[in-house]
């Protein structure tokens, strides 16, 4: 196993562990406003990850934004195959939680800050949510 | 969490493999937000349009059925993809027209009542003062909680109908007390003259206090806004924001006083919101004019009221040639319109009515692409929200500015 850059504690925490390379989104997400849900990759025009699949990533996000549609949105992405590998959150609410739990992806929240200000697009992460963990290596 | 010995039964499979899946997924959550217990709930109401759930969802949908799960509360479903009657003319793929026909079946399979609408709260059932609901769809969830003092977290689709199939939620967020106690306060000295600016100010409130943890506290210059006002300012912070509940001192239920509100909670911002701000939302797109594709009144539906200021305005006159005017309410509202000769007043002047759908939720990419539609006018806030990301350039205008748009076939400078 590769040795671990930085570990990052996490305060909520649900889904099985992942591994995977890490987008970040610098600003609030939502899977309704931001995604096209079939390709899987940033559609909302100006975003700044437009362009960018969603698909196989570890996506990571200060926090979340609007509707009740997340919920089913990963687990079409996931059917699709186009869905994230886990998501990791600053602040989230039930509708990424309810989404992910039921699309069985993982998902951690309340992650210490320090994250946001180390961790590049591109890094290779591992969530660990029974560890209440998120590393970089 | 700690569970009755019924729930520990039917997690166990007493009830079926589907039921404890389902009841599973609700403890995986509730643990996640340290919930104690599950909450029994009254009612449900969730997003079930087949554009939001895909293929995935249907299946998901569809097992659920096949294992012979009912509801066990009263259970509505919000708006769905497509009016059957208009889905020609908006030229929506057959895939989606036979898509959403087998997802109503399913839907009903379950004992989901399919009224097709976002303004349940309006007209189908509206939730007592401390009622627990398990709510879908944000504008509904910011009215139950915050208009009516009723008691929900966002539901959002897959557990919406699990919690209408287990009879309850986890007790978490907005079923408790705590959480429902303002921390941002906020003076409102605008005029508040339209709906619209219910719903810039909803973009202002939201985007400044984001976060499904923050409660707004509003505090009024202005007369004391009304069901429809009230319904635009929820769905749009809770669009902007992802906020799920506010205070208006003085008129929701549990906020006879500012403080009251507050409840000794510690404020994490306090800001006013004046004319300038609000002016500054409608300047935000489309400030220089000019030619638009499409006027959209929608998201949410439209109420018996809304639907008759814009018919008492058209009467009589004809749209413009060059854009397509549209707007969405359910079917009992339509009925009610269509009884009181409202419903021709729009469609003689070349408006489109549609019933049981939200026009968010139609695959507008699709018919942007088809009809090659790109300036978008509305008074809703949270469609100029949502409607970027399928490629639309929207603007948000005074109600009476998207008349004259649709009349006119323009947009005036700002």
């Amino acid at each position: 196993m590769t040795a671990a850059r930085a570990t990052y504690s996490v305060r909520q925490a649900t889904g099985p562990a992942a591994q995977a390379h890490l987008l970040v989104d610098p600003v609030t997400f939502s899977p309704r406003y931001d995604l096209d849900r079939v390709q899987g990759r940033f559609s909302r025009a100006g975003h700044p990850l437009y362009g960018e699949p969603i698909a196989g990533v570890v996506l990571a996000a200060p926090g979340v934004q609007g509707g009740v549609a997340g919920g089913w949105a990963f687990l079409a992405m996931a059917g699709l195959g186009v869905g994230p590998a886990a998501l990791v959150f600053g602040e989230t609410n039930p509708v990424m939680v309810q989404g992910a739990v039921t699309a069985d992806i993982p998902i951690v929240a309340g992650i210490d800050p320090a994250f946001f200000d180390e961790a590049r697009s591109g890094d290779v992460v591992r969530v660990d949510p029974s560890a209440r963990t998120v590393q970089l290596l | 969490m700690r569970l009755t010995d019924h729930e520990r039964h039917l997690l166990d499979g007493g009830g079926g493999e589907a039921l404890a899946r389902l009841l599973g997924e609700q403890v995986r959550v509730g643990d996640f937000f340290g919930a104690e217990r599950l909450q029994p709930i009254a009612n449900a109401h969730f997003m079930g349009d087949l554009e939001v759930l895909g293929d995935a969802g249907l299946s998901y949908l569809t097992r659920l059925a096949e294992a012979g799960l009912q509801v066990q509360v009263p259970t509505t479903r919000n708006a769905q993809s497509v009016d059957f009657a208009h889905a020609a003319l908006l030229r929506q793929s057959d895939d989606l027209v036979e898509g959403e026909r087998r997802v109503r079946a399913v839907l009903g399979r379950l004992g989901v009542s399919t009224v097709n609408t976002c303004i349940g709260y309006q007209t189908v059932y509206q939730p007592r003062f401390g009622e627990h609901v398990a709510w879908g769809d944000t504008g509904t969830v910011a009215y139950a909680n915050s208009v009516l003092g009723a008691r929900t977290n966002y539901e959002s689709g897959a557990a919406g109908i699990a919690a209408a199939l287990t009879g309850r939620t986890p007790a978490y967020g907005f079923h408790l007390d705590e959480t429902r106690r303002g921390n941002v306060r906020v003076r409102v000295t605008a005029a508040m003259r339209d709906l619209a600016d219910w719903g810039a100010l909803g973009a202002i409130v939201g985007e400044r206090c984001r976060g499904y943890w923050n409660v707004p506290v509003l505090e009024l210059d202005t007369a004391a806004p009304g069901q429809d006002e009230l319904k635009h300012f929820g769905a749009s912070v809770a669009s902007f924001g992802s906020v799920a509940m506010y205070h208006v001192v003085g008129v929701t239920p549990e906020a006879p006083s500012a403080d009251a509100a507050v409840d000794g909670r510690e404020l994490v911002d306090r800001f006013e919101v004046g004319d300038d701000d609000i002016e500054a939302v409608f300047g935000r797109d489309l400030a220089e004019g000019g030619d638009v594709d499409l006027v959209v009144f929608s998201a949410p539906q439209l109420s018996f009221f809304e639907l008759k200021r814009v018919a008492d305005a058209v009467a009589g006159r004809r749209v413009s040639d060059r854009v397509r005017l549209l707007l969405t309410t359910n079917a009992m509202t339509c009925r009610g319109l269509e009884e009181q000769g409202l419903l021709s007043a729009i469609t003689d002047a070349g408006g489109v009515v549609l019933q049981g759908t939200c026009w968010y939720v139609m695959d507008p990419a699709a018919q942007r692409r088809e009809f090659g539609w790109s300036r978008l006018v509305t008074n809703s806030a949270k469609l100029v929200n949502i409607i970027r990301a399928h490629g639309y350039t929207p603007a948000l205008r005074r109600t009476d500015e998207c008349i004259d748009a649709a009349l006119t076939g323009k947009l005036s400078a700002r």
